[in-house]
């Protein structure tokens, strides 16, 4: 499956990862050889094998219903890049 | 069939909508802090909320259980086994990154709601789906002039996000929707139903057709958060939508904005490029089981839910459609209205509650069923005293007026104002005998056939007593002598 | 004392509880090791101060007899690990600056078990490589070269800075983590023992998540019996992951009581790829003949997927990192390159801040998972980890564990396959299946290539058997006497 320069910048897009103009032939050119790499696996029939989400053979563990947590805004904004007033600051959005 | 009248002939109108509702419980979906209303910025988030490295969702077990009480109440399918999915997307108020939710697992399945419409009938509303996800921070846009600051408050806050079938056919329907999904989840415990609070938004799809035609396109409006708002966004969206139509335009599938204040909507540009979500099983989470006798004793342990209790009022008290479908609305009043009613005429009680006593609760600012003035036991000794013929019904409004205003009970404002109801047939007799010796002109009319006229005696007889006379005596006692 | 430095860990371990040296005096050699070896570029963050101040406190602990099961031990920390207050990288740009405000379960579990850390090892970018050459701080260079060669070679990875520490006796035990082979590749290129236990085993909290249904932390140790003391003190149960298994942590030193007699082991036909280099073939039949001769029985087993192990994975773990690394956008850690729209600042902080091979897992696992292509490439590849699963089950119904090589080849030169992307993925087809399995491996070094670099083999497990794991390879080990010094010691 051979990708082109477009969709590589639709995906590049969805991935928001800016992906500067010279760089995006030879991107191109490594995620086709990739994918006709992983093009080997549509010669296996698959029919009635069920798909693996996890390799844990139990159920999924809950917890009870608590405040255990938060309270912690010096924590949680320690790293921030940019923050005001107790919030996160980022460019404005225009919705 | 309600039909939007355009200038090429009718219009129907094709509604579904998708509620959010936030769950009920202490702590969030997957993680241990509060979820409260109202709090600091960024006081109620783990680290899980702020998605730092290396963090990991654990599920809250009441989480689970709100969805599944709630899907008990929409007579819904519980499915024993769902997934939680990721939805990708990148957004400020959102540090993961993606959504925790369900896609094509839901916890429950089908169901469906009884809207009961103003005319006192009902229609069926099907539910596609409910299930459970992550709730989103909030972004404040008119803090800064190149800024936006972001809250993570509400970041991993549980919400059922319930999806309709598109069986609604007007706003009406929309709002009696609403209203009864917020009744079923208040009389569940599993959603306050605090619109202004965000606790419930709604999402409204809606498309335009001819009668009998199939569906046209649709658009989404997002986010409405009251019901008068969502009743609003529709008529505004439907004439949009057939204006378009009507000049030969097609509509675009796109996702919309309502203002509020302004009554218009506008197209969301951003979300418009590459809807592409990835939606992909969490590989942090793994699939939730859940076991039938647990739904099971779930569901022996649900309340009495309003259309249940409607046929019940109905059946035992024999009120109309109507008036059972106000007292159920919200569990409280129809406690209320139980207490009230126990060992009394049930229709008098119902007309009193829906009549004066919510006019007062209305007119009352702050007052609820809780700290009103007249509680059930005031109200019941109130109808009592109709009842047995202390006081006529006029005068009880009198007196219901001033216990609203003082807090006394019935009989002790009878006895201070002297409203007790003269059923003393001796001195009714006597008002009676003046009164036909006084007006002989009316007499002759009345034994003329002018039946109508005893109204007027009577009228006269309360007047000269202000009030107090027994009606039901007066009127026998005028047609015992005229007759 | 600088001999201290080439104890194993259970040598120290004794040492320190018969009172022969303190946590200190052990610590300080280590400290000075870490120091000496720097050329190596296998730490990211040193902290020595951290280091000695945790000595101390060990002393301190020890004299009141409250010595935990790694009691003064100091060990060196992959830096995909969160530790408090330290900065944590994950190798990569794009996490400049960020220091956790939270300790990751299993390094928690270790200073609760006595250890002291020495620092922050490097590893490729977000554990996404085989070579360690994927770091934003640069390669880590393997402390062994070529027989009569001084071109610096890499020690594998992603586990690469962990592997060179401990093969260059600057750490006793570094913690690894493993997602297609980063603990047991790295292992082998630097001639010490890696193992990954079984997925659920250790607690993923806190760990820097590349793929989530396959990462697991593992010990990496320079002896057999030093990884059954360490993983003792890594594993167990943790409520704040969903994945991890609620099941005892044994004392595995106890297992291992050399007895193989009767122990079947597998060996996988399809484990023999044309084109690898005949010495692996040599050394993965020496280590036949070993076993055999200790009284296991080899038993011939097919695991027919085999092949599709590699691709499979290559789209499995790209999906899961392309929604875990989203989380890195500039707004609440780490790199911020300003935009002058949200957007363009996502753009702009991701573009500068991955670096290439992350952005093309990025981008291959985004593709693979848009619409359109979900069924074709993701939801194909589980159901082919479906059958890889199911391959390993049925082999367990004959065998008690497998034997394989752990890599198709010893340690190659820095700059090496680098513009070769698939060529690179190559070096994990080995250990890339148990993984999509979620057993448990471990590599260990066997014997030198031609030009005298380690050689690794590896067994696997059936789930939670870590127990049988560590008793065979130490079985391995006896008779392999590898007692080989990598240059920059010797
Ligand atoms: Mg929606
Ligand atoms: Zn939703």
């Amino acid at each position: 499956m051979a990708v082109d320069k477009d969709t590589v910048a639709r995906i590049a897009k969805l991935a928001r990862i800016r992906i500067p103009e010279e760089q995006q032939e030879a991107l191109t050119g490594e995620l086709t050889e990739i994918l006709n790499w992983v093009e080997q696996l549509s010669e296996l029939d698959t029919d009635g094998v069920e798909p693996m989400t996890s390799v844990v053979a139990m159920s999924l563990p809950k917890r009870e219903d608590a405040v255990t947590d938060g309270n912690c805004a010096d924590k949680v904004l320690k790293n921030a890049p940019e923050g005001a007033h107790g919030f996160f600051a980022v460019p404005k959005v225009v919705e | 069939m309600t039909t939007i009248e355009g200038k090429t002939g009718p219009w129907e109108m094709v509604i579904g909508l998708e509620v959010h509702a936030q769950v009920i419980a202490d702590s969030k979906l997957f993680s241990g802090a509060a979820t409260t209303f109202g709090a600091e910025p960024n006081s109620q988030v783990s680290l899980v909320d702020a998605a730092m490295p290396g963090m990991l969702p654990v599920i809250n077990e009441m989480a689970v259980e709100q969805a599944v009480k709630t899907g008990l109440g929409l007579n819904a399918k519980i499915n024993l086994f769902s997934e939680f999915e990721r939805k990708n997307y990148f957004y400020a108020d959102l540090p993961q990154g993606y959504q925790i939710s369900q896609f094509l697992h839901p916890i429950v399945g089908e169901g469906t709601i009884i809207l009961d419409l103003e005319d006192g009938k009902t229609r069926e509303v099907g539910i596609e789906r409910l299930h459970l996800e992550q709730d989103a921070g909030k972004s404040l846009h008119d803090q800064h002039p190149t800024q936006s600051y972001i809250d993570l408050n509400r970041s991993g806050v549980t919400l059922m996000e319930i999806v309709s079938k598109p069986d609604m056919r007007s706003a009406e329907e929309a709002g009696a929707y609403l209203r009864k999904l917020r009744s079923i989840l208040r009389y569940l415990g599993t959603c306050d139903g605090n619109m202004d609070e965000g606790s419930m938004r709604a999402d409204v799809n809606l498309s335009m057709r001819r009668p009998g035609d199939p569906l046209g396109t649709r658009t989404e409006t997002k986010n409405v958060n009251s019901i008068r708002f969502v009743q609003q966004s529709i008529e505004l969206e439907a004439r949009r939508q057939v204006e378009i139509l009507e000049e030969g335009g097609t509509i675009a599938q796109e996702t919309r904005l309502f203002d509020a204040s302004k009554g218009t909507s506008r197209s969301m540009r951003s979300k418009e490029e590459a809807h592409d979500y990835r939606y992909f099983p969490d590989p942090d989470l793994l699939p939730l089981k859940i076991k039938a006798d647990w739904v099971e004793s779930l569901k022996s342990e649900l309340p009495e839910l309003p259309d249940a209790k409607k046929q019940r009022f109905m059946d035992d008290f024999g009120l109309p459609v109507y008036d059972a479908g106000v007292l159920v609305a919200d569990q409280e009043t129809a406690a209320f209205y139980e207490t009230v009613a126990e060992g009394r005429d049930p229709k008098l009680v119902a007309n009193w509650v829906i009549g004066d006593y919510f006019g007062a609760l209305n007119r009352t600012s702050g007052a609820n069923l809780g700290n009103a003035p007249v509680d059930a036991a005031k109200l019941g000794g109130l109808i009592d005293l109709i009842a047995d013929g202390t006081i006529s019904g006029r005068t009880a409004k009198e007196v219901f007026e001033a216990m609203w205003d003082s807090g006394k009970d019935a009989s002790t404002i009878v006895e201070e104002k002297g409203l007790k109801q003269i059923s003393d047939t001796g001195a009714l007799e006597g008002i009676v005998d003046q009164l036909i010796a006084d007006n002989p002109g009316q007499v002759e009319q009345y034994k003329g056939g002018n039946v109508k006229l005893i109204g007027w005696f009577v009228g006269q007889v309360m007047k000269a007593t202000q009030g107090k006379a027994n009606p039901g005596m007066v009127n026998q006692l005028l047609k015992k002598k005229l007759d | 004392m600088s001999k201290l430095t080439h104890l194993t860990l259970t040598e120290a371990r004794d040492g320190l509880s018969k009172g022969d040296f303190s946590a200190r005096e052990l610590t300080q050699a280590h400290v000075e090791a870490v120091e000496a070896c720097r050329s190596l570029n296998a730490f990211i963050t040193e902290t020595p101060d951290k280091a000695l101040d945790g000595a101390d406190a060990s002393d301190k602990r020890r004299s009141k007899g409250e010595a935990g099961v790694l009691e003064g031990i100091p060990l060196a920390i992959k830096d995909l690990f969160c530790t408090q207050d330290v900065l944590t990288t994950a190798g990569s740009h794009i996490l400049d600056g960020f220091q956790p405000q939270y300790e990751s379960t299993v390094s928690a579990n270790l200073w609760a078990a006595g250890a002291v850390m020495l620092g922050k090892t490097n590893l490729d970018e977000f554990a996404m490589g085989s070579s360690n050459m994927t770091s934003y701080y640069g390669g880590v260079e393997n402390p062994w070269r070529r027989e009569g060669s001084n071109a610096p070679l890499v020690p594998g990875g992603s586990s690469g800075g962990s592997a060179a520490a401990v093969a260059a006796r600057c750490a006793m035990g570094a913690t690894g983590t493993d997602t297609g082979g980063s603990i047991r590749q790295p292992a082998a290129f630097c001639g010490v023992v890696g193992m990954k236990p079984t997925y659920g085993r250790c607690s993923r909290w806190g760990i820097v998540a590349f793929a989530s249904s396959l990462d697991q932390a593992g010990p990496m140790t320079r002896g057999v019996r030093d990884a059954a003391i360490m993983l003792r003190g890594m594993a167990g149960h943790d409520p704040k992951d969903s994945t991890s298994v609620d099941t005892p942590v044994p004392d595995y030193e106890a297992a291992m009581n050399g007895d193989v007699r009767g122990l079947k082991v597998g060996i996988p036909k399809e484990y023999r790829i044309d084109g690898t280099p005949a010495e692996i073939d040599t050394v993965w039949q020496q280590g036949i003949e070993w076993l055999k001769a200790a009284g296991a029985e080899m038993v011939d087993i097919s695991l027919p997927h085999t092949k599709y192990a590699l691709p499979t994975y290559y789209i499995v773990a790209p999906a899961e990192a392309s929604s875990n690394l989203a989380r890195y956008d500039g707004v609440r850690y780490g790199l911020r390159v300003q935009g002058d729209t949200l957007d363009e600042m996502y753009e702009a902080t991701r573009g500068e801040g991955f670096g290439a091979e992350v952005k093309r897992r990025i981008l291959i696992g985004a593709y693979v998972l848009s619409a359109g292509y979900y069924d074709a490439y993701y939801n194909k590849a589980r159901r082919i980890r479906t059958l890889i699963a199911n391959d390993f089950k049925a082999a367990y119904e004959k065998v008690d564990v497998v034997l394989t090589p752990t890599a198709p080849s010893a340690a190659f030169g820095m700059g090496d396959k680098m513009d070769d992307p698939v060529a690179m993925y190559l070096n994990d087809v080995f250990t890339v299946p148990a993984s999509l399995a979620g057993l448990p491996g471990i590599s260990l070094p066997a014997g030198l290539s031609a030009d005298g670099l380690p050689l690794g083999l590896q067994l696997l497990g059936q789930p939670f058997e870590e127990g049988t794991l560590l008793k065979v390879a130490e079985v391995l080990e006896t008779a392999a006497e590898f007692d080989a010094l990598p240059q920059i010691i010797s």
